[in-house]
């Protein structure tokens, strides 16, 4: 069969590269099946555009009067529509209401475009909806105050109101009493065009869940995975966080959402992949269907890489004809493709916003996609792949600080004359290096007064940055109400000053599972923050770089929150704070063989001293702790362990395998994660 | 606290405590399933099991008071990679430590559970033991009996005959709903979930002991028989098999997992005991008459001998699409059929619910 294959074409806001992914592996399942793949498509710069993908290619615009050549130069049986997106749907569409697809005799594959219309047009949709019993979000619409009268004793608050025909919602609002909703549904009514509202149950804050399933022309039904967004209803899905599979849904729960979306799949008829999303009430087994994309999508290359699973390769098959129990588990290679996948991790999605590159855009997240990708971590716990995620986000951010919310600290630079600090540090090496020789006591003495001579050499404090006072809390709270893309740090930064996760869950509406999990991570980063003061011995610093590993701190974070690493280049501990340390060495107790390897430490580089620097934070807490205390030995000794532990720590990670089956088959797939376990599956 | 699971191969892993303290041994197996530790936790057929679950985070929607599917925890011990302390669901009562302390029920956590998985894949099940002190472990492993060699049905069977209602469990003083079709099932191990069902569907379920006889429970004047399912090796049931013999054809028989084993053995066919279990909440079972798939709930160790089929009355009807297993058969010519996974669900997926509808109708027109 010569199938004609329509691409994704141009990348843009809203919409992933993940419609290329699925047009790959479509055109690729379906040479496989011994098919001939022509493909058009407009965008040369995808991978299905790549030579060898398709057997016929032609880059050329997505219209049906191109489309149109194309088939007739290349008659194909069939065409494939529901794998490049709402782009290659739409065109699919007008092809058919042209009756190009008839004129040449084009089937088309995968499911019906009736049902497809069915499931995007809102009324007929909430139709079939009452027609199977799946609950959709009251609504009604209301033309005068009498209609508005008679339902405020029905409408379930809250309810929104939204007036029909007004510039930019003007007049609409959220009503928690029925005289909220008598106020402003009627000022909805006289500022509506047409004197007309619409009220509808309000789904603020409610869990966002989300089901990837499938369906074959024999009627088989499958889930590939299920989804919680970390953020509730009211941020787009593809604006929000999202965990696979769901943490905080019961069996029962989870079964009577499963069983929900399979049978909206049976009875739209789907043959393929389908991606349904469902409001589920935190407090009840209340749920409301929210939306269903008939076709592949944004979340089910998600729920592809999330799982292992092949859902557009295996919908090309099944688009074809081939029912699930025919098709191979290329993951196991010794299974059906007819299962669900168990995973034995935990999968957290977090979107990538461009408001790096438009730093003036409104940053607030509501119902429409502002994201213009994602990262997915994976690892075996929440907090684990959480934190690969962010660090994945590839922005400035790279662990749970952010100094928007907590401030930045001033940062300066200490400044001596260099000649005179020069003179004084070379004099000071001699006098540790005749300590041996003229004893300690003599060496003391002359390193005393050295040190006399140190407090007088004036020097001066340059500020190399103001730094920033922290954001306040009322702006915080507000921060955590209202979703950005920032929102995850509004919420680290609000446990960090030990709100209660309670506090926290009422104001954002994030379920108290998410929130406890980012206050683990919080824990640890204090407890490493505080190290230098709280921590007895080494084996106490290596149990808690452990830790911080195990939970997913990565290496660079431990390394700066223990004080190890330095903020800004200003930083460096320049030559003469060098030789203060030594000075001050002699108070800090260091055995003679440490006070050696310091010393040769110090010779070595001048760059690298050490350890490399000082924390900015640390310096500007701690500046007149540098200079006399004996602290400053300990610190050195400190921070020359943090570095060694880091080093031989941060290479213990193992490799485990995306399996689909959580182990019970052997697989041979080539996709791992990284964890620290102890088993690696990569051998 | 530092804590060892011990398997009888030599293989030792080190994890921290989690629930009662202690020692238990058991069969250790693997549940794949994602969600649906509490049910599994109160499933008699994981008596004499310690069961890891290979989902990594467990306990997060934390324990409830209505997903229990018997009175008591079942399995001998538990292993998990990470145990919520603090769970957060609606319904949630208690985390799975405080359950596990209340009940006396030692566990395990924090250890690579995908790796024993691995080994359990590789090698087959065998006999662990959770404990503190590796030396006293593995003197209690050498001295406890096998898995294999142990009766668990009479110990997780009811010991007294009940009846089943809108409020559950119900002591036999009180009169059956004469308008419902009365169900006899033979309890060796049933989980609450099954009769709900069947009560759902119209049914008035009486629970039996499974060292009822033939004769009483045909007494009762059933519509029809279950077969429930339940732990341990069916061919050591000899005497339940006996009485599945004596009920065959006498009224319409439905087995679910031990079940469907005692319905092979009861018409002269064998089992045998599978490398490691199906157990999870994902296998998908070919309806050899409808050609159909369906996503299953499974749970057992056991399987039936297709060969073993050939000279007997049964047919099978229903197959693994993983492993080519029996995952169903039906006796001709006696209303009599069974199936090895668990419609009932809890956990698990809802799908095979119509049989429950269907064995309903089955003793309606055979009541007529």
């Amino acid at each position: 069969m010569k199938v004609l294959v329509i691409g994704s074409g141009p990348i843009v806001i809203g919409q992933a590269a993940e419609f290329d992914y699925a047009g790959t592996q479509a055109c690729k399942s379906l040479k496989e099946e011994g098919h001939e793949v022509v493909l058009i498509n407009s965008n040369p710069a995808t991978i299905m555009t790549d030579p060898g993908v398709s057997d016929a290619l032609y880059i050329e615009p997505l219209t049906v009067e191109f489309c149109e050549r194309v088939i007739a130069r290349e008659k194909p049986d069939a065409l494939l529509p529901t794998l490049g997106g709402q782009t290659g749907l739409n065109l699919a569409t007008q092809l058919s209401d042209h009756g190009i697809l008839d004129k040449y005799g084009v089937k088309l594959l995968g499911t019906p475009l009736s049902a497809i219309k069915k499931a995007e047009d809102r009324e007929s949709f909430r139709n079939l909806m009452r027609e199977i019993n799946e609950p959709v979000p009251e609504s009604w619409i209301i033309q005068t105050p009498d209609e508005l009268h008679a339902i405020l004793d029905i409408v379930p608050y809250p309810c929104i109101i939204r007036p029909a025909y007004t510039l930019g919602g003007t007049g609409g609002g959220i009503a928690n009493t029925k005289d909220e909703l008598w106020e402003i549904g009627q000022k909805g009514l006289k500022l509506s065009m047409r004197s007309q509202i619409m009220v509808e149950r309000s789904l603020l804050g409610w869990k966002e869940v989300e089901y990837e399933v499938m369906r074959d022309s024999a009627g088989n039904c499958i889930t590939i995975c299920n989804m919680e967004n970390l953020d509730p209803m009211g941020v787009h899905t593809g604006d929000s966080i999202v965990i696979a599979p769901s943490q905080t849904l019961s069996d029962l729960e989870y079964h009577m959402l499963r069983t929900a979306s399979l049978k909206i799949i049976q009875s739209l008829g789907i043959e393929g992949g389908c991606n349904v999303q469902l409001a589920v009430n935190p407090d009840s087994f209340d749920y409301y269907i929210i939306e269903v994309n008939p076709r592949v999508s944004r979340s089910s290359a998600l729920a592809s890489k999330a799982t292992g699973y092949p859902i557009a390769r295996v919908s090309a098959k099944i688009a074809v004809g081939k029912t699930l129990d025919e098709i191979e588990n290329q993951v196991t290679g010794t299974t059906k493709a007819c299962f669900e996948p168990a995973l034995d991790y935990c999968i957290v999605k977090i979107p990538r916003w461009p408001f790096d590159k438009f730093a003036s855009g409104d940053r607030s997240l509501f119902t429409q996609m502002k994201a213009t990708g994602e990262v997915m971590a994976i690892d075996r716990s929440f907090e684990a792949a959480f934190m690969k995620a962010i660090r994945g986000l590839e922005i400035k951010q790279k662990d749970l600080r952010h100094t928007k919310f907590q401030g930045s600290p001033r940062i300066i630079r200490v400044e001596r004359p260099a000649t005179e600090t020069e003179k004084l540090f070379n004099e000071t090496m001699q006098a540790l290096g005749s300590a041996k020789e003229e004893g300690r006591e003599a060496a003391r003495e002359k390193l005393a007064a050295l040190k006399q001579k140190f407090a007088e050499v004036e020097y001066k404090i340059v500020i190399v940055d103001e730094g920033h006072a922290p954001m306040n809390d009322d702006d915080l709270k507000h921060e955590l109400n209202k979703p950005t893309d920032e929102r995850l740090w509004a919420v680290a930064e609000g446990l960090r000053r030990g709100w209660d996760v309670p506090t926290i869950n009422k104001i954002s509406r994030i379920d108290p599972w998410f929130l406890r999990k980012i206050q683990n991570l919080l824990l640890i980063e204090k407890r490493l923050t505080k190290a230098f003061e709280t921590l007895g011995d080494s084996e106490e610093l290596s149990a808690l770089i452990s830790e911080a590993f195990l939970i997913g701190f990565p290496s660079n974070t431990i390394k700066s929150l223990l004080g190890a690493e330095t903020a800004t280049a200003e930083l460096k501990i320049s030559k003469d704070m060098r030789a203060n340390f030594v000075v001050s060495l002699q108070d800090s107790g260091l055995s003679e063989e440490k006070l050696d390897r310091v010393k040769s430490n110090l010779e070595r580089s001048d760059a690298q001293p050490l350890v490399g620097s000082v924390h900015a934070n640390y310096v500007s807490e701690h500046l007149h702790t540098l200079w006399t205390d004996k602290t400053i030995g300990q610190y050195l000794s400190y921070l020359e362990l943090v570095i060694q532990e880091i080093e031989r720590q941060k290479v213990m990670p193992v490799f485990k395998m995306v399996d689909t089956c959580a182990g019970e088959f052997e697989s041979g797939t080539p996709y791992y994660y990284g964890t620290f376990e102890q088993e690696d599956d990569a051998h | 606290m530092k804590r060892y699971l011990l398997l009888s191969d030599g293989t030792t892993y080190e994890g921290k405590a989690l629930g009662a303290d202690g020692f238990t041994v058991g069969e250790v197996v693997f549940n794949t399933g994602m969600t649906g530790y509490q049910e599994i936790l109160s499933d008699p057929s994981y008596a004499g099991q310690i069961v890891l679950l290979t989902y990594p985070l467990i306990g997060n929607y934390g324990i409830n008071d209505d997903d229990f599917e018997s009175d008591r925890i079942q399995p001998s011990g538990l292993i998990v990679r990470e145990a919520c302390d603090v769970p957060s669901n609606w319904r949630s009562t208690k985390s799975i430590h405080q359950l596990l302390v209340e009940r006396g029920k030692v566990g395990i956590q924090g250890l690579d559970t995908r790796a024993i998985t691995k080994h359990i894949r590789n090698g087959g099940v065998s006999m662990g033991v959770i404990c503190d002190d590796i030396d006293r472990g593995r003197t209690i492993l050498n001295q406890s009996k096998s898995y294999d060699d142990t009766d668990f049905v009479l110990d997780v069977s009811t010991k007294s005959p009940y009846l089943w209602n809108k409020e559950g469990k119900v002591s036999m003083a009180e009169a059956p709903d004469p308008s419902r079709l009365k169900l006899a099932v033979l309890d060796c191990g049933l989980k609450f979930n099954i009769l709900r069902r069947f009560y759902r569907a119209g049914c008035q379920p009486i629970v039996f002991p499974a060292t009822t006889s033939a004769e009483e429970i045909l007494s009762w004047k059933p519509d029809g028989i279950l077969l429930s399912p339940g732990p341990g090796d069916p061919a050591r049931l000899e005497s339940v098999v006996q009485t599945v013999r004596d009920l065959l054809g006498k009224k319409p028989i439905f087995g679910i997992c031990l079940g469907n084993q005692l319905l092979c053995h009861a018409i002269g066919g064998k089992t045998f005991k599978l490398k490691f279990g199906h157990r999870g909440a994902n296998h998908p079972v070919k309806d050899l008459l409808t050609g159909k798939v369906t996503i299953t709930s499974q749970n057992h160790g056991y399987a039936i001998d297709p060969n073993s089929l050939a000279h007997t009355d049964a047919e099978v009807t229903q197959l693994n699409l993983n492993d080519e297993t029996v995952e169903g058969i039906r006796v001709k010519d006696a209303q009599a059929s069974s199936i090895q996974y668990h419609p009932e669900a809890a956990p698990g997926p809802w799908d095979s619910r119509p049989y429950f509808t269907d064995f309903v109708q089955t003793m309606e027109a055979n009541r007529k």
